[in-house]
């Protein structure tokens, strides 16, 4: 079950406003966490506490393959992205690092400091406050399987290590 | 059997339908500047050896020459990657734009599987390939297995039919498609361009097509192989022969779209988003502080010769940096020999090495807050290209070319 407060966001949230490609060059998780969101939410960075979720409209992450967009968001704590459609690549990336991605049309129901609680594997959104339970459908087993482990590489490395 | 189908099928050995997730083989993978990011994830899976590095394709693009020092330790250490593990297909610096450079090198084959770690590996479409995008770490995953999951998509098939007029291009095209079609109108799907516009068409001209349906969100886009096709891989894959010619052309899609272009004008997206489209004379007037012709989208030698038909004998505008970037080697050379450069050169414009340029905002040509430009690059996301106060509008090589002359958003048509 995970827990946490909700950023909220429109629709066409790209991958440049998630993270410029002007901070492309180092990809360490400290600098990407320090300028996630930097140009759509200039206070995000410095106010995100660990575990927030991002809730967003139509087609978050769209744009560019850069997998520093969910790994600045992870690296600076969120702790999963609901949004009511995704981008492809957005979508893959973030699984691939370990980050849950919920597609779930909930934003309309949701404004940011609200809290909620995301059952991934019943695919289930709790709204505290209100007492909403809103469905969705679940992640197939061998993508929820790749979160558990935290990702690709880890889930690789048992794979190889078989 | 769709396109995606029957490729899909081949690479996963098995018939699929719509909607299936199959486990396929990968025949070309293509990574930039984020191999470092491959090799790092490459080496925490605790993988020792590519699958197969003649499938393999690196080169850097993005900031050439080096604008950091950080990006200059990144070339190094897969530039020394490259030479220990003997890789066949490596291209150091100066090579251009991997969306050029792949396909005019001889990788690029109708019905291949490619996929690549940027989001324009789409372009590859042109030539009849499903080429797709995919982060750093699944690709990292493609080198040590050679395979990808992927889920079967839907066809969303665009039929352009008309003659275009002057001065409008491929680029009008596909932003008034995006325009009409929104930023997620062809999510997920794979998009096949059709219909006596598009066979009309150069393989320059449908790159552009297949390099923009990302920014619908498709996961593919790609244009049916032809004579033309046919011609221009005889030029660059020794002994091409074209052995297969059912790609799927005349199975039913999923869904149809239908434009006819004759009466098109030129289009322009405007800030931040490609979607925001409207005709040129809609935004004519809006002062410009810089103008960029080139990127995997519009920086082939038929950009730069529109480009330099409208300038010829004219001066860039005193207010304006006019920076060219073509997309390759091979096209710097061909446009360099025709006297392409020399004249848009001695028109005021700033030529820099084939490349990324300013597109991404990393490197050469970077805007200041409040500034404007006009690009024929395929973005305008805020602070794609520098301060996230900038603005960017895209538009095709006439109406950049136009526009750099008068210091103002031109109606190419009127010049
Ligand atoms: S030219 Fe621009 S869009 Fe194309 S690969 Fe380079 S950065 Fe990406």
């Amino acid at each position: 079950m995970l827990t946490g407060k909700v950023w909220k966001y429109g629709d066409h949230v790209n991958t440049d406003l998630i993270i410029p490609g002007r901070y492309l060059d180092n990809y360490d998780a400290n600098h990407l966490a320090a300028h996630a969101m930097e140009d759509i939410d200039p206070s995000f960075a410095s106010l995100v506490k660990c575990g927030d979720i991002i809730v967003a409209g139509r087609n978050f992450g769209c744009g560019s393959s850069r997998e520093q967009a969910p790994l600045a968001l992870k690296a600076s704590g969120v702790g999963a992205v609901v949004a009511t459609s995704v981008a492809r690549i957005f979508y893959r990336n973030c699984i691939n690092v370990g980050l849950p991605i919920i597609i779930c049309d909930i934003a309309d129901d949701l404004s940011t400091g609200d809290t909620i609680e995301i059952d991934l594997s019943v695919g289930e959104i709790y709204i505290n406050g209100t007492g909403k339970l809103i469905s969705f459908d679940p992640l197939p087993d061998f993508l929820l399987d790749i979160l558990e482990r935290g990702g690709l590489i880890a889930h690789m490395r048992t794979q190889i290590s078989l | 059997m769709t396109f995606s189908q029957k490729v899909l099928s081949r690479a996963s050995g098995k018939d699929v339908v719509t909607g299936d997730i199959v486990q396929a083989k990968v025949d070309l993978a293509m990574s930039h500047e984020n191999s470092t990011m491959v090799l790092s994830s490459f080496r925490d899976i605790g993988a020792e050896k590519i699958w197969d590095p003649s499938k393999v394709v690196l080169l850097f693009d993005h900031r050439v020459p080096a604008n950091t020092i950080k990006t200059a330790e990144a070339h190094r250490e897969i530039r020394l990657y490259a030479k220990e593990s003997r890789l066949p297909n490596f291209y150091d610096l100066g090579e251009g734009i991997c969306h050029q450079v792949l396909p005019e090198k001889g990788h690029v084959r109708p019905g291949m599987l490619i996929v690549g770690s940027d989001s324009h590996t789409t372009t590859y479409g042109a030539l009849g390939a499903f080429s797709t995008g995919i982060g750093a770490t699944e690709m990292a995953a493609v080198w040590a297995t050679g395979e990808i999951w992927m889920r079967v998509p839907e066809t969303l098939r665009i039929h352009v039919r008309g003659k275009l007029k002057p001065h409008v291009r491929s680029k009008d095209i596909i932003l008034k498609i995006i325009g009409e079609l929104g930023a997620d109108g062809a999510d997920y799907r794979c998009v096949e361009f059709t219909g006596n516009t598009v066979d009309s068409m150069s393989i320059s001209s449908r790159m552009v097509l297949s390099n923009m349906s990302i920014e619908m969100g498709a996961k593919a886009g790609i244009c049916f192989p032809d004579g033309t096709t046919d011609r221009w891989l005889t030029d660059r894959i020794q002994g091409w022969d074209n052995v297969e010619t059912d790609f799927g052309q005349n199975s039913t899609p999923d869904e149809e779209e239908k434009f006819d272009i004759s009466t098109l004008v030129p289009q322009v997206a405007c800030p931040h988003q490609v979607d925001n489209v409207c005709n040129v004379t809609n935004v004519e007037g809006i002062r410009i502080d810089q103008a960029v012709l080139g990127s995997c989208t519009n920086g082939r030698l038929e950009d730069l010769e529109a480009a330099e038909a409208l300038l010829r004998g004219r001066m860039v505008h005193r207010d304006v940096r006019f920076i060219v970037v073509p997309a390759s080697r091979e096209i710097y050379i061909e446009a360099s020999r025709r006297g392409i450069l020399a004249s848009l050169a001695s028109s005021g414009a700033v030529i820099v090495n084939p490349g990324c340029g300013p597109c991404l905002g990393g490197h050469q040509g970077i805007l200041a807050a409040g500034e404007r430009c006009i690009s024929t690059t395929n973005r305008n996301f805020r602070g794609r290209m520098g301060s996230p106060s900038a603005e960017v509008f895209l538009a095709s090589p006439d109406t950049v070319a136009a526009s750099a002359i008068l210091g103002k958003i031109t109606d190419p048509r009127k010049v």
